[in-house]
């Protein structure tokens, strides 16, 4: 096992050429992750609304997002006239940049052999790792801002400082929900919390010892469902992908770029998929480890190049949730989204650290292990005592309009910015019933109406 | 006293910070001004990292280049984004030239007369766990009295944006509640 776990002073002796090769690994492994997840994507997508999606060039249109990328990158390049040249150039390398920036502190694996240098599955790792990834995520910013800034043009301006403002809100929310990790891990360093994911600890309640999960997702359950949220967020995905509305901002801040710049912007938001699929996979379920039952009867799971593999499922299946969110949610409203970010997931998230805080205070404290049940069940009774007997709020009275129902009015004053009332509400679907899709093929000269009446029969 | 490739870093990244310094007052390009500040302010991080303070340099770069400098060129995107020169920025030359130049040549001559070439061995520990046991056992008054100060500015802040805060009991403040 001690051979698995790699510590920090093993980067420093990797030579100049295992450095450059690492770099040019982890650099063909983002590409070739963003040309599959497009295709991914496509294909899941595709599933999900009943047609095949790209299947056309190579095997199941796998090559499909390879051609589209060279395409791109012969297409003609158009500079708007009113554009900061200079600024519009470095916009989209400071995205593409980052992205790539923030993946050089992720482990794929433990240590192995490579050209007969022992040398772990990770470019670098420094004691602040997971502060690193944070620190290129908001640099990434800049790339989205001054892109919506230098095309000047109002759609990407509008695009550009919507987009920010929301990757700034979610990137709050993202840092604290990576606080109850580090407390728990004792570390920042992103090889530390793999390993410390290794096993579970033990925890007494009751008298009675429990072996606690080992991984983060399930011990911190919370912290894990806020991370993943507000990575969608930040992300820019769908159901949070206001900042390219289609139908409010033609494109969002890249409106204005064409040929490789756009493909600079494109590479960088699936790249950012990917990072922070892979930081959720490290922080939160067991990095590189091999899942609990494979290990119960292959030993070998967690050395060699094996873990590669894990990583990648992990990494895969998380990718897969992002798409699948894509394919399900319709996209929340501006204010919805900014409500939800503020006044639920940072509050939520922030009681949840006080409230881990405080079990680990209880832990290592040196109390007896029966006092620690009872003010553990004092805790939570008075909190439910409040929470029951807190004074209902006040439903808004009949005066303002219909009950329920935003009447709309002016924001600031009498002389201030209208607001139109904001009480839409959608009628239930006329074709409710039947939700159900069939997907039987229909026999050709068959009426659809004869088809329904074929199968009530057979029913 | 030889010099070493450290102190080439130190002074390259000492010029870098100085220089953009410099272009942040002197550029009539307000958005730019914000860039160069950025500039500086990385050049700055990089110096922490060259002293081996990671946790410094990070937390800087997270903060002060991906925080607050973002913030501020959104307000100023927010107000009017021009691009291209702003020949109407009115800004005192000469009254400024000799504060901020006298400041910085008073300082250095300060700093530089105090320490001179004396070394300071690096203390055992520099991380993220001995930061926070210095900052929350011997530095615990001003951190608390700085979030103070944080929170004041976020309640000022609320208050100017919201002008209908002031009238609490009419319909619209009542709404937005």
């Amino acid at each position: 096992m001690l051979a698995a776990t790699s510590s920090l002073d093993q980067f420093s002796h990797d030579p100049w050429w295992l450095v450059l090769i690492k770099i040019v690994g982890v650099f063909a492994f983002l590409v070739v992750m963003t040309l599959f997840t497009i295709w991914y994507e496509r294909r899941v997508v595709g599933r999900m609304q009943v047609r095949p999606g790209p299947n056309r060039n190579g095997p199941f249109g796998l090559l499909q997002s390879l051609a589209d990328g060279i395409k791109l990158a012969f297409k003609e390049e158009v500079i708007p006239k009113t554009a900061d040249k200079v600024v519009y150039f470095f916009a989209p390398v400071i995205s593409a940049v980052c992205a790539f920036t923030a993946f050089a502190v992720i482990p794929l694996g433990p240590v192995v052999s490579m050209f007969g240098h022992h040398t772990p599955l990770q470019l670098t790792d420094v004691p602040v790792a997971v502060l690193l990834i944070l620190a290129c995520s908001s640099m990434g910013v800049y790339g989205v801002v001054l892109a919506g800034w230098a095309s000047g043009s109002t759609y990407p301006l509008l695009g550009g400082l919507r987009s920010s403002a929301q990757m700034i809100s979610y990137e709050v929310a993202m840092g604290l929900s990576i606080v109850a990790v580090f407390m728990t891990a004792g570390s920042m360093s992103t090889s530390d919390i793999v390993a410390s994911q290794a096993n579970g600890s033990q925890a007494q309640f009751f008298g009675l010892t429990f072996t606690m999960p080992s991984w983060y997702a399930l011990l911190l359950f919370p912290s894990f469902l806020i991370y993943f949220v507000s990575a969608v967020g930040e992300t820019n995905r769908a159901p949070f992908d206001l900042p390219e509305a289609e139908s409010e901002l033609v494109g969002g801040f890249h409106t204005e770029y064409s040929s490789f710049k756009f493909a600079m912007f494109f590479l960088a938001e699936y790249i950012n998929m990917v990072t922070v699929s892979a930081l959720c996979t490290t922080l939160f379920l067991g990095g590189w480890r091999a899942p609990a039952p494979i290990t119960t009867f292959w030993a070998g799971a967690n050395s060699g190049w094996w873990p590669m593999l894990w990583f990648t499922i992990k990494v895969l299946l998380l990718l897969f949730v992002f798409i699948w969110l894509r394919g399900t949610l319709p996209r929340l409203r501006y204010d919805q989204f900014m409500r939800f970010g503020w006044k639920v997931l940072i509050p939520v998230n922030l009681v949840w650290i006080v409230a881990l805080a405080g079990l680990r205070t209880l832990q290592n404290s040196g109390l007896e292990s029966q006092i620690k049940t009872y003010i553990m069940v004092g805790t939570v009774l008075v909190i439910a005592a409040v929470w029951v007997l807190w004074p209902a709020k006040e439903k808004p009275t009949a005066a303002s309009g219909v009950e329920g129902i935003d009447p709309g009015g002016r924001v600031g004053g009498a002389g201030g910015f209208p607001v139109p009332p904001l009480d839409l509400e959608v009628p239930p679907s006329p074709r409710a019933p039947r939700l159900s899709v069939d997907r039987e093929p229909v026999p050709a000269g068959t009426v659809a109406g004869d088809q329904s009446a074929t199968e009530q029969e057979g029913r | 006293m030889g010099i070493e490739p450290v102190d080439v870093l130190l002074a390259g990244l000492g010029a870098i910070a100085l220089g953009a310094g410099v272009l942040v007052v002197s550029t009539r390009h307000i958005v730019r001004a914000g860039l160069w500040l950025v500039v500086a302010l990385g050049a700055t991080a990089g110096l922490y990292l060259v002293l081996s303070a990671e946790l410094v340099a990070w937390v800087q770069v997270l903060l002060y280049v991906g925080a607050v400098v973002v913030l501020l060129l959104f307000a100023v995107m927010l107000t009017r984004a021009p691009i291209g020169a702003s020949p109407d920025l009115d800004r005192p030359r000469w009254a400024g030239l000799l504060v901020g130049g006298g400041a910085g040549v008073g300082l250095a001559a300060l700093l530089i007369d105090a320490y001179r070439w004396s070394r300071v061995p690096l203390p055992p520990g520099t991380g993220a766990t001995e930061i926070g046991t210095e900052v929350f056992r011997t530095w615990v008054l001003p951190f608390e009295v700085l979030s103070v100060l944080l929170l004041a500015a976020l309640i000022g802040a609320i208050v100017l944006s919201r002008p209908d805060i002031g009238a609490a009991d009419t319909e619209t403040g009542r709404r937005e509640g």
